[in-house]
C-alpha cells in the first residue's frame, strides 16, 4: 500500500503502570484511509496503545499527533476519534436508535439533522428494523452492528476497534470480518483495529503492526510480514513455520541435516522455512536453486485440501511440511525447497 | 433435586417465624383496631368507630401531615448527602475506597440511642453548638430552636439514615460497567453530560431503594421525636405509643398503626414497580 499523508503519528510513546512498563518507545504512523491492525498476544500492550489514542490513558512519555494537532493532551471527549469497544458498551437504558444518536445529541447537533444521520448509520449496518430495540433484546452480532453505527455516525477521522469480533462465534465472526472490510472500503474512514487473531489481522489489514511485550516487532503489509518476517517471533506468530537454527561457514549454511550454499559472512543464524515452501520430490531430482533432503514420515495430519506432515530428517531434526492432499504416506521420501524460501530472521 | 419431605422440613422454621412474629401480630393489631375501649376496659365489639375518629379528628391528620413532611425532608437531605458521597466513593477514590467505605458504615454499629443523646448534647441550650456560637460571638444567648423542634428531628434522622441511602446507591453505581462511562466520553460527552445521560439513569433503582429506606424508616420513627423533637416535633408513632401507654386506647392506636402499615406497604409496592421499570440488564 502506498504511503499517504500520515493521519495519526505516535511519537516515541512509552507507558508505565506503576513499575510495569507496558509500552516501550512506540513510534507508528497511520496513513489516511488505511486499515491498520495492532496484533499481539494478551499483555503485549496493543489495547493500551489504543486507549492512549482514545484518551482513556495518558502516555508516560512521548506524544501523539493527529492532523497537525497534539492529541494526547486533549480529553477523550474532544478527540476526533471514536471507539468500538470489546463488549460493545452499549447504553442499556437507551434504544438502539438513541444509542446511535448519543454522540450527535451530546454535541448539540440540530434535532432535524440527527434523525436523518441516525437512519443513515443504521442502514449502513443494516439495522433499520431494530431501531426501537433495547441492547438486551439484540444478539451479539446485532449489538456489534449498533456499536459500529454509534461510532460511525459521528464521522470520526479515525475509528478505533478494540477486539470487536472476539465475543462472536466463529461463523458470525467470519461474516462480520468481510462486512467490516467492505464497510471500511465504502466509507473510507481510517481504521485502527486491535486483535490477537493473526488470521483476522491478515484478512482485514492494509498493514499489520505486531507488538511483543510492549515493543513493535514489525510493521508491514500482511503479504510482506508473512513472506519476509524480520524475527523468529514474527515468523512463528504469523502462520506456521519451521525455525532452522544453524550457522554459515565458508559460504555454506548448515542447519542440522540440511546444507546449502549461501554467500554471506560467517555467523550463527536462524532461518524461517514455511511448511508449504517444502514439497515432495517424486523423481528425487533438484534444481540448482533448490535444497534436497531425505526424511521419514513421522505423522500425517489430513486437512482437506492439504496435508500437514511431520518428517524426521535425521540428527534429531523434525520439520513440518504442507503438501497438497496426496493420500496416505509412509516410509522415507525426498523433499526439496528453494534456497530463497529459507528466510534469515533475527533472534 | 431435593425430596418433598426435605423441602417441607426446611421451610417449617421460616414459616413458623413469619406466622408467629409477623402475621399473628398483624392479625391481632387489625382485630384490636375494630374493638373499642369502655371504662378502661377493651370491649370485643366489632365497629369502625376508631377509623371514623381517625378521619374526623383533625389532630391525627395534622400529625400525619407533619410526619410525612419530616420523612420527606429526611429523604431529600439524606439523598443530597448520600448520593454525592456514593458517587465520590464509586468513581474517584481508587485505593482508599475500602477504608472510606468502612468509615461510612461505622456509624451503623453505634447504638441509635447513643447517637440520639449525642445530638441532644450538641443541640441543647448548654450544648456544644450553642457554646461554640457564643464563643465566636455570633450569638449572645443560647439559640432555643436547635433542640426540641422538627429541625432537630430531621437532622438526627438524616444523620441516622444517610448510610442506608448511601448503600444501595453505592451498589448501583459500582455495578455500572466502566466501559459505559468511557463510551460516553468517547462519543463527546463531558463529565456533566455523562452523569445526566448515563450515570444518573443507571443508578435510579439504587436511588429509589435508598429514598424508600429513608422515607419508610423515618415515617415510623418514634425515638428521634421522643429524644429531640419536643411537642412541636411529635410524629405519628409517638401518638401510637401514647395511645398504647398513658392514654390506654389500644384500639385507636391499632387503627392508626393499620393506617401507617397501609401507607408503608403501598410505598414499598410502588417503589418495587418503579425499580423494576428502571432496572436495565
Amino acid at each position: 500500500m502506498a504511503e499517504g499523508a500520515a493521519l495519526l503519528e505516535v511519537r516515541n510513546v512509552g507507558k508505565h503502570f506503576g513499575t510495569t512498563e507496558v509500552l516501550k518507545n512506540i513510534s507508528l504512523n497511520i496513513a489516511s484511509g488505511e486499515f491498520l491492525t495492532l496484533l499481539g498476544e494478551s499483555g503485549s500492550g496493543k489495547t493500551t496503545l489504543l486507549r492512549l489514542i482514545a484518551g482513556f490513558e495518558q502516555p508516560t512519555s512521548g506524544e501523539i499527533w493527529m492532523g497537525g494537532e497534539r492529541l494526547d493532551i486533549q480529553p477523550p471527549y474532544k478527540r476526533p476519534v471514536n471507539t468500538v469497544f470489546q463488549n460493545y458498551a452499549l447504553f442499556p437504558h437507551l434504544s438502539a436508535r438513541d444509542n446511535v444518536a448519543y454522540g450527535l445529541r451530546v454535541k448539540g447537533t440540530r434535532a432535524s439533522e440527527i434523525g436523518g444521520r441516525v437512519e443513515e448509520a443504521l442502514s449502513m449496518v443494516r439495522m433499520q428494523g431494530f431501531a426501537a430495540s433495547r441492547p438486551s433484546q439484540l444478539s451479539g452480532g446485532q449489538q456489534q452492528r449498533i456499536a459500529l453505527a454509534r461510532a460511525l455516525v459521528n464521522r470520526p477521522q479515525l475509528l478505533l476497534l478494540d477486539e470487536p469480533l472476539s465475543a462472536l462465534d466463529a461463523n458470525l465472526r467470519k461474516q462480520m470480518q468481510s462486512e467490516l472490510k467492505a464497510l471500511q472500503r465504502e466509507i473510507g474512514i481510517t481504521f485502527l483495529f486491535v486483535t490477537h487473531d493473526q488470521e483476522e489481522a491478515m484478512a482485514l489489514s492494509d498493514r499489520i503492526a505486531l507488538l511483543r511485550d510492549g515493543a513493535l516487532e514489525q510493521v508491514a503489509s500482511p503479504r510482506e510480514i508473512y513472506a519476509r518476517p524480520a524475527t523468529a517471533y514474527t515468523a512463528q506468530f504469523i502462520g506456521q513455520t519451521n525455525l532452522l537454527h544453524g550457522e554459515i561457514r565458508g559460504g555454506i549454511a548448515t542447519c542440522g541435516a540440511l546444507r546449502w550454499p549461501l554467500e554471506e559472512a560467517d555467523a550463527r543464524v536462524i532461518f524461517s522455512l514455511r511448511p508449504e515452501a517444502i514439497r515432495l520430490s517424486a523423481d528425487g531430482k533438484r534444481q540448482a536453486s533448490e535444497v534436497k533432503f531425505r526424511a521419514a514420515i513421522r505423522q500425517q495430519l489430513y486437512g482437506g485440501s492439504t496435508e500437514l506432515l511431520e518428517v524426521d530428517c535425521g540428527k534429531c531434526q523434525t520439520l513440518r511440511v504442507r503438501v497438497p492432499a496426496c493420500g496416505s504416506l509412509t516410509g522415507e521420501h525426498d523433499f526439496v525447497f528453494l534456497i530463497s524460501d529459507a528466510i534469515r530472521v533475527q533472534e | 433435586m431435593y425430596s418433598r419431605a426435605y423441602k417441607s422440613l426446611v421451610s417449617i422454621p421460616p414459616l413458623f417465624w413469619v406466622g408467629a412474629f409477623l402475621l399473628l401480630p398483624y392479625a391481632l393489631m387489625f382485630a384490636h383496631s375494630l374493638w373499642t375501649v369502655r371504662e378502661g376496659v377493651i370491649v370485643h365489639q366489632w365497629n369502625w368507630e376508631n377509623y371514623k375518629t381517625l378521619f374526623t379528628n383533625p389532630l391525627y391528620a395534622e400529625v400525619l401531615f407533619r410526619t410525612t413532611r419530616i420523612a420527606a425532608s429526611v429523604t431529600v437531605c439524606s439523598l443530597l448527602l448520600g448520593y454525592p458521597l456514593a458517587y465520590y466513593l464509586a468513581f474517584h477514590t481508587g485505593g482508599r475506597k475500602e477504608l472510606l467505605y468502612q468509615l461510612v458504615i461505622v456509624p451503623l454499629w453505634v447504638s441509635y440511642l447513643v447517637r440520639g443523646y449525642a445530638w441532644k448534647t450538641i443541640l441543647g441550650s448548654d450544648g456544644v453548638l450553642n457554646g461554640f456560637l457564643q464563643y465566636l460571638h455570633l450569638t449572645h444567648e443560647p439559640v432555643g430552636f436547635f433542640l426540641y423542634s422538627p429541625f432537630a428531628v430531621v437532622l438526627m434522622l438524616t444523620h441516622i439514615y444517610t448510610p442506608f441511602v448511601f448503600l444501595p446507591i453505592y451498589a448501583a453505581l459500582e455495578h455500572i460497567p466502566r466501559p459505559l462511562v468511557e463510551a460516553s466520553q468517547d462519543l463527546g460527552a463531558g463529565s456533566l453530560q455523562t452523569f445526566w445521560r448515563v450515570i444518573l439513569p443507571l443508578s435510579m433503582p439504587g436511588l429509589l431503594a435508598g429514598a424508600t429506606f429513608a422515607f419508610v424508616l423515618s415515617l415510623g420513627d418514634f425515638l428521634a421525636p421522643l429524644l429531640v423533637g419536643g411537642p412541636s416535633g411529635t410524629m405519628i408513632a409517638n401518638v401510637v405509643q401514647s395511645l398504647f401507654g398513658a392514654a390506654f386506647d389500644w384500639p385507636l392506636g391499632a387503627a392508626i398503626s393499620v393506617g401507617i402499615l397501609v401507607i408503608t406497604i403501598s410505598l414499598l409496592f410502588l417503589s418495587e414497580i418503579l425499580e423494576k421499570r428502571w432496572a436495565f440488564k
